[in-house]
């Protein structure tokens, strides 16, 4: 059976399994409709057009796996970011695993999406938020109809969560395939702050599929930095959406760490509804053989005096593929905008590609709007000066891909995520990094 | 004999630039090269340093006489040539720290020797810093992202203490220099010579001479060296110019 298949004729299953009373029942429906119509996108839609799901749709997924949370925090510790101290948000197969986990009600809430769509506290926040800004499109659909578990972080106003948030996704490889769909909610009050950091991580080499849609709301002058590492194995492949919703003088950040998996398409949308916002995506894509890294972007300026900065670089080795596709819309209202988009990819082999394509759309007249793109090899020049310090040929090129890319990481505001993602990109280049004065 | 240039052709896109230099310098020696702009001045030390875009057609690069013109400019950077950059490279991302720890333990690599252990490499970092008054901060900044002409050149030749090489070559060292800086600058250079290397200063101007003087001083012109003399040379270039030479060159 094919997977959409598959899919639509165990939604019955899944609703009676959930809470068929509660008010996302008739949410779930729709969504399920529109999938059903719609399938899974096809390169002959346009946002598709370089990223074919086709190879990885054909797995025979299980949609429902066993709960057996027997995974030891010993053995999957590297995954998490744990030289700090953070609230963490463990999913093991898509089900929540509270011995992992350390959630919290205190002042903030760090806690699930189950609870939070079933509690009666948690009604007014849903209604509100809860599905508003995902698009109707076949993905987001798909996961709003299975939506069931995932993270619910809600920071009421003036607020400053006191650590960061850490939301894993495992998979443990107890099913021969697996297909999960978490569902992520944050909502960040005004003059509120939080950092989140998520990672979606394989335990061993049996397919995944993950299907995850994330939004996030920013009230007026809410501070949201959010780090999404991606680093799965070779069998693993990520669709994942993620919009945010900014209010006035609020600031919002993303950065998006892609150093492995199989297929990952990173949808990311932006929408500033307040004046003043201030929005920032970034990206390091580093990968071999044949992965395959989508960026997917869209900034929708929608007010006056906003700014966006994106700034997206890229290392493809092998015959690994690369997209890029930014979209940056300014209404006619939104004057005074400054959008920034910059993408810059080396191709390190002959068979490597990026297909990048920035898409400005702009109806105000007074906007400062800049976009650049490269796609290139490293400088010649900047070859000799190392090589004449005595530096070979290969580890030259190591070292400036390495300073290429990591002068993303300036943004970054976790000393302990820039070191790592530091050490990552040296590790995946094969640069040797001393010490720092 | 520590450097040996015989009869040296290069090209640049198929177009001679250098056209039959021979010159030979001695370990304990200061050479100065100078010459007017577009004589080939900056162009044969690149070619001596080993940029791969110049093709040597004619002639040998003998350094302590092994011929060096095949070999790679790390290769070369290994054996103990050093040229310092008229225009370093900013590369944003890798500290200055960083970067000298790479090339010091890739020559170390290349000479059969374990990398520098890092207190080592700190007190070399601090004495040689020190010594060309850089301050300890500059030193974590991103290779040359963001200095000023000054600090860049200071930086080349912070480099140059750390590599230690045998042949330094100073291209327009002193450009973009103020009078301190240039001080501080050949101070350094000074402070470094010795009678085991030896260094080539190429420059436009007679100004950085009255800091490192010279024991030789070469006037290039279209890719030739049409005079050579004592550092008194230096002098009356400084008064009367090249075209003088540039007569000279065509009688002969």
């Amino acid at each position: 059976m094919e997977l959409k298949e598959k899919l639509v004729s165990s939604f019955l299953a899944f609703e009676e399994q959930v809470d068929m009373d509660s008010d996302i029942h008739t949410v779930r429906n729709e969504a399920m409709k529109f999938f059903e119509a719609k399938g899974f996108p096809t390169k002959k839609e346009e946002d598709w057009k370089y990223t074919s799901l086709n190879k990885i749709l054909k797995e025979n997924y299980s949609l429902f796996p066993k709960k057996e949370d027997a995974v030891e925090y010993k053995d999957i510790k590297k995954y998490f970011i744990h030289d700090i101290d953070t609230y963490k948000i463990v999913f093991m197969d898509g089900i929540y695993s509270s011995h992992l986990s350390e959630t919290t009600h205190d002042k903030i809430d760090a806690c699930l999406i189950s609870a939070a769509l079933t509690r009666p506290k948690y009604k007014a926040v849903i209604d509100r938020y809860f599905n508003k800004i995902a698009p109707k499109n076949s993905l987001t659909s798909l996961n709003t109809a299975f939506a069931h578990e995932g993270a619910f972080i809600n920071i009421p106003k003036n607020t400053l969560a006191d650590k960061p948030i850490q939301i894993l996704n495992f998979a443990t490889g107890n099913e021969s395939a697996l297909m999960i769909q978490p569902r992520n909610l944050i909502v960040v009050g005004e003059n509120s702050h939080v950092q989140i950091i998520e990672r979606h991580q394989s335990l061993t080499d049996n397919p995944v599929l993950t299907n995850s849609v994330t939004e996030i709301f920013a009230e007026k002058r809410a501070i949201v930095d959010y780090y999404k590492i991606q680093n799965d194995r070779n069998n693993a492949s990520l669709l994942d959406s993620t919009f945010v919703e900014q209010q006035q003088e609020s600031n919002c950040s993303v950065h998006t760490f892609s150093f492995g998996g199989k297929l990952t398409r990173n949808n990311l949308d932006f929408y500033q509804k307040g004046e003043h916002t201030e929005s920032t995506l970034k990206g390091v894509t580093i990968i071999e053989g044949k992965q395959h890294v989508d960026h997917n972007t869209l900034v929708h300026h929608m007010e006056p005096n906003c700014e966006s900065h994106q700034d997206y670089k890229g290392i493809y080795a092998e015959q690994s593929n690369g997209v890029f596709n930014g979209k940056v819309l300014v209404d006619q209202k939104a004057q005074k905008t400054n959008a920034y988009q910059s993408n810059n990819n080396i191709l390190v082999d002959d068979k490597a590609t990026i297909n990048s394509k920035p898409e400005l759309k702009i109806f105000a007249d007074d906007v400062k709007c800049s976009h650049g793109c490269t796609i290139g090899q490293l400088d010649e020049e900047a070859l000799f000066y190392l090589k004449s310090r005595g530096i070979p040929t290969k580890e030259a090129r190591a070292l400036l891909m390495y300073a290429f890319s990591n002068n993303v990481l300036a943004s970054v505001k976790i000393p302990e995520i820039k070191k790592r993602i530091n050490k990552q990109i040296a590790l995946k280049l094969g640069v040797e990094l001393g010490f720092d004065l | 004999m520590l450097l040996k240039i015989k009869n040296l052709h290069a090209n640049v896109e198929g177009k001679e630039i250098l056209k039959g230099i021979d010159l030979q310098v001695n370990a304990g020696e200061i050479h100065a090269i100078m010459g007017p702009n577009g004589s080939g001045k900056s162009t044969l030390a690149s070619v001596i340093a080993g940029k791969e875009e110049f093709d040597v057609t004619q002639g040998e690069i003998l350094l302590e006489n092994e011929d060096i013109s095949e070999l790679e400019a790390d290769e070369r950077a290994h054996k103990g040539i050093f040229l310092s950059f008229q225009y370093p490279v900013e590369i944003p991302g890798v500290t200055v720290t960083n970067f000298m720890r790479t090339a010091i333990n890739e020559t170390r690599k290349a000479q059969g020797l374990p990398d520098m252990p890092a207190n080592e490499m700190l007190k070399k970092i601090r004495d040689k810093s020190e010594l060309l008054e850089i301050d300890r901060k500059f030193l974590s900044r991103f290779l040359n992202e963001g200095f000023s002409g000054g600090e860049k050149k200071r930086n080349e030749i912070f480099q140059m203490a750390m590599l230690e090489p045998k042949l330094a070559i100073l291209d327009e060292t002193d450009s973009g220099l103020d009078i301190d800086a240039l001080r501080i600058v050949a101070d350094g250079v000074n402070r470094l010579q010795s009678d085991e290397n030896a260094v080539i200063v190429i420059t436009h101007y007679q100004r950085l001479l009255n800091y490192i003087v010279p024991d030789h001083v070469h006037v290039l012109l279209d890719g030739k060296i049409v005079k050579s003399g004592g550092k008194e040379l230096a002098n009356e270039l400084e008064e009367k110019g090249y075209d003088w030479l540039r007569e000279v060159s065509s009688v002969q």
